[in-house]
């Protein structure tokens, strides 16, 4: 079970809002690099979130780049799972690959600061301050497996080879 | 039932029936990282256990988004890409060789290839004929100790391409049409599969243009069939070898089949902050523009810098507006300077740069004052892309960029051909 507050994002949030490349040089320095997370988007987030919260967005979140510190930054400084509308392909990979679940979900019904519950198992969304129930889309079982290891390096280090 | 391009690569590197929505395992022909994903690569690399690379020759880091490098974290980071080869044998492409799509393209990539690349743009390749496409670190460290990675087999949206393109109009130009008809996220998990005559005529720089721009639908590869053109590009480079022909088969199913004839296409441009943000050139008139910026894997090739210089001959680029060059690779630079636009383009005002990433993604070499905008041939106008989050960016063709360097403004380049 996941909780936490809902830090709302609109669409297309792009690899660039999270981590932009004027700030590369932080990249092998990650507490430094998370003190800016989707600093292009909301300057205040990175001051404002604590351990758990989530972060609820619109469609295709975090389309661009590969870097895979964008998620990593994320996770960094908390954030439990982020739930969208859509989400772009690599950074779902990616977002897995790091143990950070990413829920795919109707967030319209979702206001910023409410207070959410997850259920991962069951694949349910309670949105405490309002009262609504979402269900979120299953996530492949290939990718589900990779999860639940905590991510793609403790899996491969437990199984050594991709286990479809 | 008949099998996409994609579905056709997967199967023989699965090597089973791989049709879309199929889970499979496949062996990797060719992975890479660049420097800003590498030094991650390799540290996930070793932190999962790995002892060494499953392909050392088949492995390679490209030094290119920071080239030479603009500080010493940075440059921290290119040490230990080049210890990191040193000890674990894969290639190296240091400072000053290129762009890593560009380089892939020019010597690494084969038709009917499965490439994984740590850069969002891997999908490059496709133009060539190869299942390309971009992962994170975690994904490209583990492809370099197993030498193979997993993917869901994609469903196909078919692209065919008819009629010839105009004067001032080229394959740029129907990418950004194209990632304005399907949207930033209309191909996402999906590969893109181009065909049709127009396709058998287009020149591989062409190819490579689309297929980068790929991604920017959301797709997870762009695919050209491999033909003549695409044996006479590897015979030039010595790679005769490497040519075989990949083909989708006659009865493939798609999940939808998109149409465009080029003769009807005008020179487009994708506004701030967002590619699919497209308009045509001619509609955007008026705008000012403080900077140009030709190259990128998308359109930083020898094609592009003859179109840009063709159109600059004798001219002079407008006093308020700075041009900025950088040619994708250290081949397309020489080639450059050997047909003489080099010279043409400085003689017009620009400012060349090593062969590089350049100014694409904000961290050297060009970044935009606050209020500035900039029309690039890149592939991406994300807000704060380079390097300023209250700088504006336009994309546009090679033809269109030069048009606007002349006069400051956003010009449709039949306008001054
Ligand atoms: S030229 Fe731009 S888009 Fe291409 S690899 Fe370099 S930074 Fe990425």
């Amino acid at each position: 079970m996941l909780c936490g507050r809902a830090f709302k994002f609109g669409d297309g949030i792009s690899t660039d809002h999270i981590t932009p490349g004027r700030l590369a040089h932080l990249r092998s320095n990650l507490p430094e690099l998370a003190k800016h997370v989707l600093e292009d988007a909301e300057p205040t987030f990175v001051s404002r979130v604590r351990a758990g919260d989530l972060i609820v967005a619109g469609s295709n979140f975090g389309l661009g780049s590969s870097r895979e510190h964008a998620p990593l930054v994320i996770k960094k400084v908390g954030v439990s799972a982020v739930l969208a509308k859509s989400v772009a392909r690599i950074f779902f990979r990616n977002a897995i690959n790091l143990g950070l679940p990413v829920l795919l979900c109707d967030t319209d019904k979702i206001n910023d600061g409410d207070e959410l519950e997850i259920d991962l198992a069951a694949g349910v969304v309670k949105d405490k301050t309002n009262g609504s129930r979402l269900t979120f889309k299953k996530i492949p079982e290939v990718m589900l497996r990779i999860l639940n290891e905590g991510g793609l390096i403790p899996y491969i280090k437990k199984y050594g080879d991709f286990r479809l | 039932m008949g099998k996409t391009l994609a579905e056709k690569i997967l199967s023989e590197k699965s090597q089973g029936d791989a049709h879309s929505g199929a889970f499979v395992v496949a062996k990797v022909d060719l992975v890479f990282a660049q420097d800003t994903t590498g030094p991650l690569t390799v540290r996930e690399f070793q932190t999962s256990g790995f002892k060494r690379l499953a392909n050392p020759e088949k492995t390679v880091l490209f030094l290119d988004h920071a080239a030479p490098s603009p500080n010493q974290q940075l440059s921290a980071d290119h040490i230990l890409l080049r210890q990191f080869s040193r000890q674990s044998g894969c290639l190296i492409f240091d400072v000053g060789e290129g762009v890593c799509h560009q380089l892939v393209a020019e010597s690494l990539a084969k038709p009917g290839d499965v490439i994984v690349g740590a850069d969002s743009h891997t999908v490059t390749a496709g133009a060539l004929g190869a299942f390309a496409t971009g992962m994170g670190s975690s994904d490209v460290a583990v492809a370099f100790g197993l030498g193979k990675t997993w993917l869901k087999v994609p469903e196909t949206i078919k692209v065919v391409v008819s009629g010839s393109f105009p004067e001032g109009v080229s394959a740029k130009d129907l990418a950004l049409h194209l990632i304005g008809q399907l949207g930033a996220d209309g191909a996402t998990y999906k590969a893109l599969e181009f065909g049709g005559d127009s396709v058998v005529k287009m020149s591989i720089p062409g190819r490579l243009t689309i297929a980068s721009m790929a991604v920017e639908a959301g797709a997870k590869v762009g695919l050209f069939p491999s033909d003549e053109v695409t044996q006479d590009y590897l015979a030039e480079q010595g790679r005769s070898d490497h040519y075989q022909p990949v083909s989708p088969d006659a009865d493939a199913s798609y999940e939808k089949i998109i149409n465009i004839d080029v003769s009807r296409l005008e020179p487009m441009v994708s506004q701030p902050h967002a590619v699919d943000n497209t308009a045509l050139a001619r509609q955007l008139k008026g705008i000012e523009i403080q900077q140009v910026f030709i190259g990128t894997c998308t359109n930083g090739r020898l094609e592009d810098l003859a179109v840009a210089a063709t159109i600059l001959k004798g001219k002079k680029r407008h006093p308020d507006t700075r041009l900025i060059v950088a040619p994708a690779s250290r081949e397309v630079l020489l080639g450059a300077i050997e047909a003489g636009y080099i010279a043409t383009l400085l003689e017009a005002g620009a400012v060349i740069l090593p062969p590089g990433c350049g100014a694409c993604l904000g961290l050297h070499q060009g970044v935009l004052a606050d209020g500035e905008s900039c029309l690039s041939t890149a592939n991406r106008n994300f807000k704060g892309r380079m390097g300023n989050p209250d700088a504006f960016i336009y994309l546009g063709s090679p033809a269109t960029a030069a048009a606007t360097a002349i006069t400051g403004e956003i010009t449709d380049p039949r306008e001054v051909m």
